[in-house]
């Protein structure tokens, strides 16, 4: 298919996300159009940097199964390629060995035989630091600061892969896609670009159909059916009473983007600016006049550190001295359990090496510095104390050293002991493992589009036993 | 008049974990023009709001949505231990308030 001369290309995005449950009676539906690929994202930093750092899928293995289950099936039946991206959420190597994990089983269990092209999107640290003494390592606006300790002392980066090394995978004969952190139009874009459709059509077909029914006027069930001609995109949904309508589709170019007419990829940056929205009929539309300008070529780097581990305790205040005085009460708290860790955890945790940080719902937890109403006082305040620590047995006792001052430090206006901290639990202090924070808002300058991601073939069924 | 009584959705989120996006959703373009017009809706007014430095502030007019749309840093970068939401889902409550002439 790679060489032959298309009047058009079609594909199905079932899913804004693998796991997030496609509707198998629109994909179905969707397929009997003889679409030429589809294509699904599976990854995300929206969850947090947790994923990355740890290297754990953020959706439950089953969902994964049963989604990719179905567009294997699917891919199968009309005999076209799948392409997922971003495997396991965070897109790293062992992210996407998980999903090939789950691919393997599904192959087994359906007698599937399909070529798979592995491509993994983790960076090696050594070449990392090589182009940042090379100066091809940028900040975008904004990043914090990058040095070697920085590569060093992350978890895990990862690269965020353009079309090439997926056109590679297809060119090369692939059934089967499965690729580490990549971008989400990407997925899209690779095959019509491969046949020369217009790169600004490609890109943007990719751009408005990658969040799968999002793109639509209200959410719903159903899969999203996109084709491009060379002057043209028409986007449809199947699934009940879901439709495209030109300002759906428009406004689906907001969504999570910090600019709406401009997007930058590894090889240039799609122009929206001109784009033009109309309706074919009831549910479809068609887009005209997308740009592209190509750029030079950068890959887009994600990386996540180990911040610490952590334990929380819940509780919340109801006497309306305490909350009126909240936040001196606070800081009272915080320098009475300053004051016993020196005492008892002096030797092993350093003021400077925790941070406890209080929560404090009902005044500003939400919104922190940003909030606009700082004097309303509430009725009831929710408290969730973090206490971070560099191992999870420090982390725990300095919680379980803040629940007595918490629970008793003392106001002016009662007399004798109190209790002003209703705790939630019993045991008080809740262990949450391994924190992570972000450590890379940088862009990668490679030498060739390809070097920074490594492409293994696999015959899963059939041949490999 | 406040800009929530006229907006069919405010909403805010993480484009990236590094940058807080606010869209402004009109259902008409009667809606999107009169707010345009009465120019309340401006980096200026937006920096005051979300207490940050007006070039930090990026805003722009989409008319083809009937939306606004404004871009800042985040205060705290996502996940990062403090912060308290996430995907910052929950920061457009400010701009509801916001008088339209």
């Amino acid at each position: 298919m790679v060489t032959a001369k298309f009047q058009q290309i079609r594909f199905i995005s079932p899913v804004g996300s693998v796991g997030g449950g496609i509707c198998s009676a629109a994909l179905d539906e969707a397929l009997a159009q003889a679409p030429h690929f589809i294509a699904c994202d599976a990854g995300t930093t929206d969850a947090g940097p947790f994923s990355l750092g740890m290297g754990i899928p953020a959706f439950p293995r089953e969902a994964v199964k049963r989604d990719l289950s179905l567009m294997l099936r699917a891919g199968r039946k009309a005999n076209i390629p799948v392409i997922i991206g971003s495997a396991g959420t965070a897109g790293g190597d062992v992210h996407v060995d998980s999903v090939l994990e789950i691919a393997r089983e599904i192959v087994a269990e359906h007698h599937l035989t399909l070529r798979t092209a592995v491509i993994y999107a983790e960076q090696d640290k050594a070449y990392l630091k090589r182009l940042l003494q090379q100066n091809r390592i940028l900040p975008l606006d904004p990043a914090p600061p990058i040095s070697d300790n920085v590569i060093d002392n992350s978890s895990r980066i990862v690269g965020m892969m353009g079309v090439e090394p997926l056109q590679q995978a297809i060119a090369d004969g692939a059934d089967f896609v499965l690729a580490g952190r990549c971008s989400d139009a990407a997925l899209f874009a690779a095959i019509p670009l491969m046949h020369g459709f217009p790169p600004g059509l490609a890109w943007h077909a990719g751009k408005v159909s990658e969040c799968g029914t999002l793109v639509c006027e209200t959410l719903g069930k159903g899969v999203i059916f996109t084709t491009i001609s060379q002057d043209e995109i028409s986007i449809r949904p199947y699934g009940d009473g879901l439709r495209c309508t030109p300002l759906s589709v428009a406004a689906h170019s907001l969504y999570e983007n910090s600019n709406p007419y401009l997007h930058r990829e590894c090889s240039g940056t799609f122009d929206l600016t001109n784009s033009t929205f109309g309706a074919i009929d009831d549910v479809t539309v068609r887009i005209r006049g997308s740009e592209f300008i190509v750029e030079p070529y950068t890959v887009k780097l994600e990386g996540a550190a180990l911040a610490g581990y952590q334990s929380i305790i819940v509780g919340g205040i109801r006497d309306p001295h305490v909350i009126g005085q909240l936040e001196s009460w606070l800081a009272g708290v915080r320098s009475y359990i300053d004051e016993s860790v020196s005492h008892v955890l002096g030797d092993e945790l350093d003021k400077s090496s925790y941070s406890l940080i209080f929560h404090t719902y009902g005044i500003s937890a939400v919104m922190g510095s940003l909030e606009p109403d700082q004097k309303h006082q509430p009725h009831e305040v929710g408290i969730v104390l973090e206490a971070t620590a560099p191992t999870q047995d420090l982390a725990h006792k300095l919680a379980q050293l803040s629940r007595q001052p918490l629970l008793h430090y003392p106001i002016r206006e009662w007399k004798g002991s109190i209790t002003a901290f209703a705790c939630l639990h019993n045991p008080a202090v809740v262990d949450r493992g391994p924190v992570y924070r972000f450590t890379l808002n940088h862009v990668a300058v490679p030498s060739t589009a390809v070097e920074m991601f490594r492409t293994h073939f696999i015959d899963l069924g059939g041949s490999e036993k | 008049m406040i800009l929530a009584d006229i907006a069919t959705l405010i909403r805010s989120k993480n484009a990236g974990p590094f940058i807080l996006t606010f869209d402004i959703l009109f259902a008409d373009l009667a809606s999107y023009r009169h707010v345009k017009d009465s120019g309340a809706l401006n980096p200026g007014a937006f920096a005051k709001l979300y207490r940050c430095r007006i070039e930090k502030v990026r805003f722009f007019e989409c008319e083809n949505a009937l939306a606004f749309k404004f871009s800042i840093p985040r205060p705290l970068t996502q996940g990062e231990l403090g912060d308290g939401d996430m995907h910052g889902g929950q920061q457009f409550i400010p701009l509801m308030n916001l008088e339209i002439p």
